[in-house]
């Protein structure tokens, strides 16, 4: 299969979305997007993980036979989510003080396992690397994108915190869109995660149908 | 597809991906565990301040800390703050029960007369936009109880003013402050209860 590059990131991106399209990682979703900034942040982290785990995974591909195929790459994505944890605690601590009860569960988000089985475990290094990457940065925009919806409608704020999170030069983006107690606040309890979530899949695949597209079912083995 | 291969070939091909990423987490941990512990440190430190002016120690109250046991029987770390080798504050955690989200956890700081130097919360799980009002970063509710002791007011008067106290619930939300009002006062009763311990010179 000849892997162009545009291809993936389009498709890591947008077509393919993990997300929106594909429907998968959906505890991080809805744990993670109360906020625009915990969104953002999740995604990420995860993206890292997706990247690296890709490469790996591609790098040993012809190593490991099918049938311990899966356990292998459970290894190294979990081995992953720990080199993350340890090393975001010890030197990004401020960062880790917000996302760090999260991480771990990237262990058990499916869009990096399904990236692995899908892609990496059939192509080169390098394209493996940019689909992990791009998978993950779609993941992040996803992500971001609810939880800026919920956090605009659910407390009235954009990108709060966001200084925390990516240091001081980006306190420009932390605004308030409404008055503090108008928020509707379901947005930002759970259900507000599946309801924006579930919205933004329509959204996505309105945007599709207008602009003449064929609505692709999810399909995590589309490459 | 593959070939059928003998059951050690996967065997030794799991076995050596385990071994391999088990050396590889070793060294990560053997290389971040320092860095991790300081900042845990710094962490406490900081969560120490906000209930302790750092102006009345000269010591470093993490290290200075002793453990005692509650009326419950939980042990509780005692983070003592000193200058000139006497005691100058103490701060410890509290368990508010009763929280409309499982229990509150606060940092008392108490200074030797039993007079609150300040409250934090350090973990909740309260109803956004209702009760995390509790949280410094969103109103200065909680900074009301600095100064204040059991005595003043008077022991009966530690309620939310719904319940006959004197202090105000936030709109919508009683069962949040009530937590934190009985949390505080069980935590001035444990200050009352442990009091020689605490002072107690090294």
């Amino acid at each position: 299969m000849a892997a162009s590059y545009g291809r993936i990131i389009k498709d890591g991106l947008w077509e393919n979305n993990g997300v929106l399209c594909m429907l998968l990682g959906m505890c991080p979703t809805m744990a993670m997007t109360g906020t625009a900034t915990n969104g953002l942040g999740m995604g990420l982290a995860t993206a890292v993980v997706m990247a690296a785990s890709n490469l790996m995974v591609a790098t040993f591909r012809n190593y490991v036979t099918h049938e311990v195929r899966i356990p292998v790459y459970i290894l190294i994505v979990a081995a992953n989510v720990t080199f993350v944890d340890l090393v975001m605690n010890a030197w990004m601590h401020e960062l880790y003080k917000v996302l760090g009860l999260f991480i771990p569960l990237i262990v058990s988000n499916c869009l990096p396992l399904a990236r692995l089985e899908a892609f990496a475990a059939k192509e080169p290094v390098l394209p493996s690397f940019v689909d992990g990457l791009f998978m993950g940065l779609g993941f992040t925009l996803a992500l971001t994108a609810i939880g800026a919806v919920r956090e605009v409608i659910g407390q009235g704020t954009l990108f709060a915190d966001a200084a925390l999170l990516l240091g001081p030069s980006f306190l420009f983006l932390e605004s308030r869109v409404m008055a503090a107690d108008m928020g509707i606040l379901v947005l930002i309890l759970p259900p507000g995660g599946f309801l924006v979530a579930g919205l933004m899949v329509v959204a996505k695949r309105m945007v599709d149908l207008a602009s003449g597209k064929e609505i692709k079912m999810a399909g995590a083995h589309s490459v | 597809m593959s070939p059928i291969r003998p059951t050690w070939v996967h065997a030794t091909i799991l076995g050596t991906f385990c071994a391999g990423f088990g050396v590889a987490l070793a060294l990560t941990d053997d290389v971040t565990k320092n860095p991790i512990k300081e900042r845990a440190l710094e962490d406490k430190m900081a969560s120490l301040g906000q209930v302790i002016p750092t102006s009345i120690h000269d010591n470093n109250p993490v290290l200075d800390a002793i453990t005692l046991t509650g009326a419950e029987g939980k042990p509780t770390t005692v983070y003592r703050a000193m200058k000139g080798g006497a005691v100058t504050g103490v701060a410890y955690e509290v368990d508010a029960s009763g929280g409309y989200g499982g229990p509150i956890k606060l940092m008392l700081g108490v200074d030797p007369q039993g007079k609150l130097l300040g409250v934090s919360v350090i973990a909740h799980k309260e109803t956004p936009g209702l009760g995390d009002k509790i949280s410094p970063a969103k109103s200065d509710w909680l900074s009301r109880f600095t100064g204040l002791a059991i005595g003043n007011p008077p022991v009966e008067k530690w309620k939310v003013k719904k319940d006959g106290g004197q202090f105000d619930q936030f709109s919508g939300a009683t069962i949040t402050p009530r937590a934190v009002v009985g949390g505080i006062r069980h935590g001035l009763e444990f200050f009352a209860e442990n009091k020689p311990a605490m002072m107690e010179k090294k």
